[in-house]
Order: C-alpha cells, then sequence, then structure tokens
C-alpha cells in the first residue's frame, strides 16, 4: 500500500512537472456532439505531437454564445487564446481592431512559413482585410450545397436541377408526381440571399461588399432577389417547396425521413447525414442558378467559423497558438478533418490528399463543397463584412417567414430588410467610431 | 410601556449593510451602467464608442418590430396572468372539497412546480412538435393544421400553454392555503344565510381570498414577462425568426445574441421603467381595495 502510493505520489510529481513546463493555451469552440468529438481528437493529438505545448479546447455553446462569452472575457481581461468565430460575427471581431493578432502577422512573426495561396480560393479571402491579410484562419469551412434523395430522384425520373428554371419545369412536378415535396433548405439568408448573390456574382453591399469601408449599404432589394423570393412562395403554395420555421433540423428532418427529395444544407453536413445511416441513398451538387439571371455561375461564399488568436498574450503563448495554426492547416489534420466531419479541407494540399486516397471516389458528394468553391470567382465572390450581420439575419429571417405565411408581400418585405438592415449598419459604424 | 429599540445607532446600520450592498452592487450599479450605455454606441471589445443621446430610445419606438414585440407582450402577459390565476383558482376550490384521497390529488397538482422553464418548454416542443407533436395531431382532428415554429399564432399559442401550466401549481398551491386559512365558523355563517354555492364563494370567500390573490397577481405579471425566458427561448429553439417575442426575450437577442449593448441596454432601462410603473400602480390602485384580516 505504502509502495503504491509512493508511485502515485511520484507520477503525480511528474505530471505536475510536465505541466509546467509546457506553454498551455485555451481553445473556445462551438463545435458540438460529433464535431466536439472530432475537435477534442485534433486537440489531444497535437498535444501528443510535441511536448512544448498543451491545447485545451472548451465548449462554448452556440456560435453566438461563443462569440458574447469571448467579448465578455476579453473585456476582463480572461481571454481564451484562440476563439472560434462564425461568419455572421467576422465584422464585430474583425473590427475590432486590437482584439485579435492578424493569424497572417502571428505566424510569420513565430517563423511559419505562410503563403495565402495555399488555401483554396473560395476560403482565401473571407476572414481577410481590404488589402487581403488574413485575419482569421478558415476552420470549419463549409458552403451551402443541394443534397438529393437518389431514389427519389430515379422513382420520379428525373436528374438534379441545375438551374432553378430546369427545377421550376421538369423536377419539381415530376418529384410532386411521384408523392414527394421536391424542396427545403435549412438557412434562408444564408442560402437564399448570401450565396444566392455569390452564386450570381450579384453585390451584396456597397464598399465592395463591405470591405473597404464600415459606412456601407445592403443591396438586397434588388429585382433578382425578389424574383427569387416571388417564386419561392409560388413554389411553396404550389407544394414544389416545403418550409418548417427557421429552425435548421425542422427542415432537415423531411429530408431524412424521405418526404423530402432535394435539401439544402451545409457541406459539413455530410458526417451527419452519413452518420445517421439513412434508408434511402443520397448524393449532393451545386445550389441551382437563375439562367435569366447569369449564364456563367460563379462560386459560393464559405460558411462556418474561424479561428481568431485573441490579443493580449504572452509570447510563449503565442508561440504555441502559432505551433497549432501550423499543426492545424497540415494536410494530414485538414484531411482527417475533412473526412470525418464534411467541412472542406481549406488547404490545396490537402484537397490534392484527399483526393489522392481515393476519398471522393468512395463518397462523390463529399467533394461537392470544395468543388463549388472552386468554381469561377468575380468581383463579388470572395465573401462580405457587415456589422450586426446576426440582427440583419434575424432581420431576413422575420420578413422571409411572414412572406412565406402570407403576412406580407415580397416587396413589402424586401423594402423592410433593407430599411432595418441599413439602420442596423448606420449604428455599427457609429460603435466603430 | 417600554419601546423595543437598538441601544446604539450603529448597530442597525452595521446589520442592514450586508443587504444594502447587495442590493447596490447587484442592483443599483448594473442598472446604472444600464442606464449609461443606453446613450452610447459601443464596440463589444470596447475599443470604440459613440455619444447618441437618445438615439438607441427613438429607433426603438420607430421600430415596427419592437412595438410589435411589446404588443405580443402585454397580450402575453394579460393571457398568461389571467389564465394561470383563474384555473388555480377552479382547481383550489375543487381541490379544497375534496375529502377523499385529497393528498394524492393536491401533490398531483403541485408537482409541475418542480419543473424548471426550460424543461417545460422542451415538453411543450414534443407535445406540439410539427411533425410528430400528439397535440397537433390532435388539432388536425379539429382541422387546425397546427405548425409550431412556423406560423406566429400557433407559436404564441403553444408558449401560452406552456407558461399557464408551469405557473398553475404556485397558484394552487397559495390558493388553496388560503382558502384553508378561512375560519369555519365564517362559512359556516355564510352556509345559513345564503344557499347559493357561486354567491357564497363571491361573497364570502373571494373577498377573504383577496390578499393571497392581489399577492399571487404580482407574482404571475413578474413570472409572465421575466420569468418565461426559458420556455421561450426554448420554443423558438434560438431562431427567433417570425416567431412572437417578449419584450425581455428581445433584450437578450439584441444584446447576447446579437452584441448591440447601447440598443439592448436602452431596451432594458425601456423595461426597467415599465416595471416600476405597474408595482406603483399595483401598490396605490389596487392594494386600496384589499382588506387584510
Amino acid at each position: 500500500m505504502k509502495h503504491l502510493s509512493f508511485v502515485s505520489a511520484a507520477a503525480l510529481a511528474l505530471v505536475a512537472n510536465t505541466a509546467f513546463a509546457e506553454t498551455e493555451i485555451t481553445w473556445w469552440h462551438a463545435m458540438g456532439g460529433k464535431l466536439g468529438d472530432t475537435v477534442n481528437q485534433i486537440a489531444a493529438d497535437f498535444n501528443a505531437s510535441q511536448d512544448e505545448y498543451t491545447i485545451t479546447p472548451v465548449f462554448k455553446g452556440s456560435y453566438e454564445e461563443t462569440l458574447t462569452a469571448g467579448i465578455a472575457a476579453f473585456r476582463a481581461g480572461e481571454q481564451p487564446n484562440i476563439m472560434q468565430v462564425f461568419d455572421a460575427g467576422a465584422a464585430t471581431v474583425i473590427g475590432a481592431k486590437g482584439a485579435t493578432v492578424p493569424v497572417q502577422d502571428l505566424l510569420e512573426a513565430n517563423g511559419v512559413e505562410f503563403d495565402i495561396n495555399d488555401y483554396i480560393s473560395g476560403v482565401r479571402y473571407f476572414y481577410a482585410d481590404a488589402d487581403g491579410k488574413m485575419i482569421g484562419m478558415p476552420f470549419n469551412s463549409s458552403s451551402p450545397i443541394m443534397y438529393f434523395n437518389v431514389d427519389a430522384l430515379a422513382a420520379a425520373g428525373v436528374e438534379a436541377p441545375k438551374t432553378w428554371e430546369e427545377f421550376e419545369t421538369v423536377t419539381a412536378p415530376a418529384l410532386v408526381a411521384a408523392g414527394y415535396i421536391p424542396l427545403a433548405e435549412s438557412h434562408s439568408p444564408w442560402i437564399f440571399v448570401e450565396n444566392f448573390m455569390s452564386r450570381h456574382n450579384l453585390p451584396f453591399a456597397t464598399n465592395d461588399n463591405g470591405y473597404t469601408s464600415v459606412d456601407t449599404q445592403i443591396l438586397v432589394n434588388s429585382d433578382e432577389l425578389k424574383m427569387h423570393w416571388t417564386n419561392v412562395k409560388e413554389w411553396l403554395d404550389e407544394g414544389y417547396f416545403g418550409w418548417y420555421g427557421a429552425s435548421w433540423d425542422d427542415n432537415q428532418a423531411p429530408f431524412e425521413e424521405c418526404k423530402v427529395a432535394l435539401w439544402m444544407g451545409s457541406s459539413g453536413s455530410f458526417g451527419g447525414l452519413m452518420q445517421k445511416d439513412l434508408p434511402f441513398e443520397f448524393s449532393a451538387t451545386y445550389l441551382p442558378y437563375w439562367e435569366s439571371i447569369t449564364t456563367e455561375p460563379t462560386q459560393t461564399f464559405i460558411g462556418g467559423a474561424s479561428l481568431f488568436a485573441m490579443a493580449g498574450q504572452s509570447d510563449e503563448e503565442n508561440a504555441a497558438t502559432a505551433a497549432f495554426f501550423d499543426y492545424l492547416t497540415s494536410p494530414e489534420v485538414q484531411y482527417m478533418w475533412h473526412r470525418e466531419t464534411g467541412y472542406v479541407p481549406i488547404t490545396t494540399a490537402a484537397y490534392e490528399m484527399a483526393k489522392a486516397d481515393g476519398h471522393y471516389d468512395r463518397f462523390p458528394a463529399a467533394e461537392v463543397g470544395i468543388q463549388q468553391l472552386s468554381l469561377a470567382s468575380g468581383e463579388n465572390t470572395k465573401g462580405y463584412r457587415m456589422g450586426f450581420y446576426v440582427q440583419i439575419r434575424d432581420v431576413m429571417n422575420r420578413e422571409f417567414g411572414r412572406i412565406l405565411t402570407g403576412e406580407t408581400s415580397v416587396d413589402d418585405a424586401f423594402a423592410t430588410i433593407e430599411s432595418e438592415a441599413n439602420e442596423l449598419l448606420s449604428r455599427f459604424a457609429m460603435t466603430q467610431g | 410601556m417600554k419601546r423595543a429599540g437598538f441601544s446604539t445607532r450603529w448597530l442597525p446600520i452595521l446589520l442592514l449593510l450586508p443587504q444594502l450592498s447587495i442590493i447596490l452592487i447587484f442592483f443599483y450599479w448594473p442598472a446604472a451602467h444600464a442606464v449609461k450605455s443606453s446613450f452610447y454606441l459601443q464596440d463589444p471589445f470596447g475599443f470604440g464608442e459613440t455619444f447618441v443621446g437618445m438615439k438607441n430610445y427613438t429607433s426603438l419606438l420607430n421600430s415596427s418590430a419592437y412595438l410589435r414585440s411589446a404588443q405580443f407582450t402585454v397580450v402575453f402577459t394579460l393571457l398568461v396572468t389571467i389564465l394561470s390565476l383563474s384555473l388555480a383558482l377552479l382547481l383550489a376550490v375543487k381541490a379544497d372539497k375534496v375529502i377523499k384521497g385529497a393528498k394524492a390529488y393536491r401533490t398531483l397538482l403541485m408537482w409541475v412546480y418542480a419543473v424548471a422553464p426550460p424543461v417545460a418548454g422542451v415538453i411543450g416542443l414534443v407535445l406540439f412538435d410539427q411533425t410528430w407533436g400528439p397535440l397537433k395531431d390532435f388539432f388536425g382532428l379539429f382541422g387546425w393544421d397546427f405548425r409550431l415554429g412556423v406560423n406566429y399564432f400557433d407559436t404564441a399559442f403553444a408558449m401560452v400553454v406552456v407558461s399557464v401550466w408551469k405557473q398553475l401549481p404556485v397558484n394552487f398551491i397559495f390558493f388553496l392555503s388560503g382558502l384553508q386559512s378561512i375560519p369555519k365558523s365564517v362559512r359556516e355563517a355564510a352556509l345559513i344565510d345564503n344557499r347559493s354555492a357561486s354567491g357564497r364563494f363571491w361573497d364570502v370567500t373571494f373577498p377573504l381570498l383577496a390578499p393571497t390573490a392581489f399577492f399571487l397577481l404580482i407574482i404571475n405579471i413578474t413570472y409572465a414577462l421575466f420569468d418565461t425566458f426559458g420556455i421561450i427561448d426554448t420554443v423558438v429553439k434560438g431562431e427567433p425568426s417570425n416567431n412572437p417575442m417578449t419584450l425581455v426575450y428581445r433584450v437578450y437577442v439584441d444584446g447576447f445574441r446579437g452584441n448591440d449593448l447601447g440598443g439592448s441596454s436602452a431596451q432594458s432601462v425601456v423595461l426597467m421603467v415599465l416595471v416600476l410603473a405597474l408595482t406603483v400602480f399595483q401598490f396605490r390602485m389596487v392594494e386600496r381595495r384589499i382588506h387584510y384580516t
């Protein structure tokens, strides 16, 4: 007994000793469920791969909760080393210069080789500043894609539609005849506004989509968007489109239950769908586009979130953060993350590795997101930067809900979105003063 | 007669100090801070800010969405308060008359009290779910295509039902104990004077219950305004969208989700003033009509 306690005391001393020698950093993230398991795996692998640094991932709830927790912690001087911030929060965190260390500076200062051209083109500039310097490290990058029930399309004798015209005239009527609700989607502002803009290379906001200045005006009250939403409402009335509220899962469920044949979700939904062992074969393809708007559709924006190195940390801890980012962007780790979750690999090297490994021969749907992000780019496709964007999305969701339940007209709804969003943008501009 | 009191002036102050400092630190200080930030628009990280005067307040008044929430809050509070008070009173009056199995009956009515608001919200979600909820199927029998989270009215309906259900036990317990504290002699005297049960209730029992009812009225209004937050958050699944929202939930949505510190501070100041006005009204207007025995 005495012997045993001596051994455990020695072991404890050893643990304490190594913990003392290693630089410890923390990483606040919003990845729950299976995604969280994969995050923990990456952290554990990093800790095992070397003995200078220890990273501790902490799950802080939803994207919004993580950002708010990070802000509160920063104001109290207790910020983590790494914070995950989602696309809609990008303007807030990037606008607060001094809250974060630009990831490009951090890597270069710590001797990590950095070339923005190593990153795939759709990912490169979303979290960059107007000069193209990368501020946040893209981490879980996704893009909306269209999943389809292969059996349902076969039963209806149609293919997944490439254009909305094809959907309206060919795909939807055939699917209705085969007993399906043709279409659903899980995030209207993201899929039917933001990526609608980038897919058709339409300007989303003034000032180069908001990148060059904060006195930005949103450009949603456009003929193209109103035309699209007029059609969406008609599709809903004709039974071509199903809408189950603003909750992501409520719109995904009917697809999993074989009621809806085409579902637009995130490329990052792939891992979850695979895990569910659905009773039908599914695959995915690009978001459709309107031939009446463009004949040369472009790439989509990345969604998901990126990792920011918080300011106010010691040089040793920043070195640890840089080392972790270096590890995280290595092709092996990126490929593992991509394979487990369905989020896109952010570097070309990781994409090549996934290809060489035959991942896409086994799961063709896993490649759709990255292919769509690598389509031709345009002047409006690198992303957008708007403050109080969480509220702007709330306004859109509210007005879209009102359009779809018949409480308002498309024209009124878009006029409201435009005026409320511009009010929010001008308020945000004042917070930066 | 000897007057009871403290021998020194400092002892009572010393004894009050812990309570006062708690109020000061946890109420007055944050409240003053909220008033101050309501005049600014501030970068959430604290780097930049602009003094905007009353702009945060005027933009609230000009926002149709905010006014819609205010309107919903009034209707919601009235419905939840009236329904949960009247149903609880009915149940308490009936439970008071039960002789056999009274304990089991009362326990059954009380145990919902132990359910936390978010859990009540989840139970509501399960019952009202738009694809497999049993209540949705039940409404379907009457031709009501109930869709939680899609239709404004349906979501509001579910919020009211869950909130009332959650609050019933508290009201029930208070009403029941109120009823049982009415002296038997009073009831027997009433029985001789008036043979109609409902007449006896309104002429004798209800006035004697009034202090309890007044206390519950305040508790219920506060509950409907503030404590239903957990239920609402669960029912809208974190996506307010076109669902109804109470003013308190909106403070959270704009402040905590959206990081608009100035705007949400202005909203909380408005709420503070409302609650203050409501409290003054209740004590000035309603309490005067109540006779404590």
